[in-house]
């Protein structure tokens, strides 16, 4: 896993409500084994024309945001689907860091396997950082001291998970972090399978 | 019963709210399952318990009669990955050509390998079906699945839950399909995120157990984590026989401890909604989230009536994808597809109540419909029924199970700006193939709808 500590850049404002992973990679671009160039299908559908050529008017095509690191979404962003592709598309793309009211359950989940961070922000606080999005405008994204420092200088606290927040800033693998409790879990099978074989 | 359920399964707590979660199931499909057991393998260890674990070939499968796994060549190469990793480590396939072989969530509750009381996990949002049987069952991503399988565990937090009364009796022409999608549009696509719903209320005990499973299905289109029914003896009558159910005294045991479970009526919830059933008619959705809900009699919604600019926007975009005007009704718009599948409604109830429309009847001639039972077993019942002749005398194509038109990751998809009336669960765009137009409705709905060559109800 990619540790994150902080991260500054332009902040891609995509205030739609809803947005289901899906959208975020199409099925068909994770048939092939690997995550290779699947930043490139990120938002497929949106970023490419019917010919397969560049859409110039959607945003993340666009000056300042191609190749941003911070996304601003609407509520339930990354909502749908299980497809951990859809963070590996975003990572992909560049984006280390999506700044939402709300999110997709299992997409958030997701996030914190690969560092990339889903911050929870009230959605008048995404609403102002966006408004403030424009050619020369960037947002910090700090971990370390949980907190959004917007482009007038504005800092806004969030609060992360302890346990995430640990393992992100450290890049700690999970299956090792399962591991630690080998003992309890050995106990654990002994009595359950004692007391109830058919499960 | 939720509380009960999980609290058996903590293994340990691990601080900050976390418990570690025993599994006593994990589920493969071969999108993901062939990748995740090789990760397992890479990083030197072994699954240590491939007896708890099962694989289906489902997602990236033809549907064309006759399919072999050649049919789709991309599916073929995932597929035989899952075949060489399943081997060397023990793990049950179902594969292409098996007797068991099937939509993932559809198996599951058909081979008895999810039992009440049990936690379960697959590498799949629609996992939450599996809740029906009134076990705790849950999706996740890759990298949790790898963990999950080199474990049998997962660190979770104890999420916050949602229950839904349906009280009263089901309107006439109204299935588990229409309950659950009412729902979403009532209480919104994240109402639940992140919760376990519990579904209950006399229309809830009334159901079967495969209207139980639909009803769950879509917990994860209002946000949620797990969908759940306390198991009665509905439950234990469908169970009992099954493949992988408990024998004999297990069997005995299994069902004195099963009957233990329901919830108790203190039980507390996060959140409590009532919902009564008069006010549930045929639904029919007309945009791209599951919230964008109607009855099937309903209009489009026109974005000024919307509650803020946000959704406002989010309207007219669907509506403009979907290729509806504002305020236009819904019945009678001109259909060119019909897709009754998927791990929402494919199972023998659901063929059965769409073949009771056909009888005598022929699908209008500009419409391309599909059925793609859930599983190898649906499809012989259905044919040893002779609802197989009724779809095909229609003028239905009878397919191969899987996933099929849900997802189109299996090289058939419904062709761009073509309008398909479909029991599936995801109306996104693009879900159903590049520009495809999705109408979520029940397999009545979608019969009526693929006779009439438009979207029909289906009293009418
Ligand atoms: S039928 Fe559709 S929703 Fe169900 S498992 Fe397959 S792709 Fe997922």
């Amino acid at each position: 896993m990619t540790p994150f500590t902080t991260v500054t850049g332009p902040a891609i404002p995509w205030l739609k409500p809803n947005t289901d992973t899906d959208l975020i990679i199409p099925i068909q671009d994770l048939l092939r084994p690997g995550r290779e160039g699947l930043g490139e299908r990120c938002f497929a559908r949106l970023r490419y024309r019917p010919d397969g050529s560049e859409d110039p008017d959607f945003i993340c095509n666009r000056p300042p945001w191609r190749g941003a690191p911070i996304l601003l979404a609407g509520e339930n962003f990354g909502c749908g689907s299980s497809r951990e592709g859809a963070v590996w598309a975003l990572m992909g793309m560049g984006v280390r860091a999506v700044i939402a009211p709300s999110f997709g359950d299992i997409f958030f989940a997701n996030c914190f396997q690969n560092g990339l961070l889903p911050v929870a922000l009230p959605m008048e606080a995404v609403r102002r950082l966006a408004e403030g999005q424009g050619a020369n405008a960037t947002v910090t994204v700090d971990l370390e001291r949980e907190v959004v420092i917007g482009p007038d200088g504005e800092a806004i606290a969030f609060r992360t998970d302890p346990l995430r927040r640990a393992a992100l800033l450290e890049g700690l693998d999970g299956t090792g972090l399962i591991l630690r409790h080998a003992d309890a879990i050995a106990a654990f099978q002994a009595r359950a399978e004692g007391e109830r074989p058919w499960q | 019963m939720f509380d009960r359920i999980w609290d058996r399964h903590v293994v340990t707590e691990m601080g900050g709210g976390w418990d570690l979660l025993w599994l006593d199931r994990i589920l493969l499909h071969d999108l993901s399952g062939g990748r995740a057991l090789r990760e397992v393998a890479e990083k030197g260890l072994r699954i240590p318990h491939p007896r708890r674990v099962f694989a289906m070939a489902d997602h990236a499968v033809s549907s064309a009669p006759g399919r072999t796994a050649a049919s789709f060549p991309q599916g073929a190469l995932l597929l035989e990955s899952l075949r060489a990793e399943c081997a060397a480590q023990g793990v049950t396939l179902f594969d292409l050509g098996s007797a068991g072989q099937g939509i993932v969530h559809v198996v599951a509750p058909e081979q008895a390998i999810v039992l009440p009381g049990l936690t379960l996990a697959c590498g799949d949002s629609h996992t939450c079906t599996n809740g029906g049987v009134g076990a705790l069952a849950f999706g996740i991503g890759a990298s949790e699945l790898a963990q999950a399988l080199a474990t049998q565990c997962l660190p979770q937090r104890r999420p916050g839950t949602f229950r839904i009364r349906f009280e009263g009796a089901r309107q006439p022409g109204v299935a588990a399909k229409d309950m659950i999608l009412h729902a979403i549009h009532r209480f919104g696509a994240d109402a639940g995120t992140g919760m376990a719903m519990e579904y209950a209320g006399s229309a809830v005990r009334a159901l079967s157990l495969e209207q139980r499973l639909t009803l769950c299905n879509l917990s994860i289109e209002i946000g949620a984590k797990f969908g759940m029914v306390a198991p009665d003896d509905t439950t234990f009558e469908y169970l009992a026989g099954r493949p992988y159910a408990p024998q004999g005294r297990d069997w005995d045991a299994a069902l004195a401890d099963w009957r233990s479970l329901p919830s108790d009526p203190e039980a507390r919830f996060t959140r409590d909604e009532a919902i009564r059933m008069e006010d549930i008619a045929p639904q029919c959705s007309w945009g791209t989230s599951p919230e964008h809900g109607a009855a099937v009699t309903g209009r489009a919604p026109r974005p000024e009536e919307a509650r803020d600019a946000a959704q406002s926007a989010a309207w007219k975009a669907a509506l403009d994808y979907m290729g509806l005007e504002p305020g236009q009704p819904l019945l009678g718009t001109k259909v060119d597809w019909v897709f009754i599948g998927s791990c929402t409604n494919s199972r023998i109830e659901d063929l059965r109540e769409a073949a009771a429309m056909l009888r005598g009847r022929r699908v209008a001639e500009h419409v391309t419909a599909w059925v793609v039972p859930g599983s190898a077993a649906v499809k012989r019942q259905a044919e040893a029924e002779g609802l197989h002749r009724l779809f095909t005398d229609a003028g239905f194509q009878w397919r191969e199970p899987g996933c099929a038109l849900c997802v189109a990751a299996n090289g058939e998809a419904v062709p761009p700006g073509a309008r398909c009336v479909s029991t599936s669960n995801r109306n996104f765009v693009g879900r159903q193939g590049t520009g495809a137009r999705t109408h979520l409705a029940s397999p009545a709905t979608a019969a009526a709808s693929a006779l009439a060559g438009a979207i029909a109800d289906p009293r009418a």
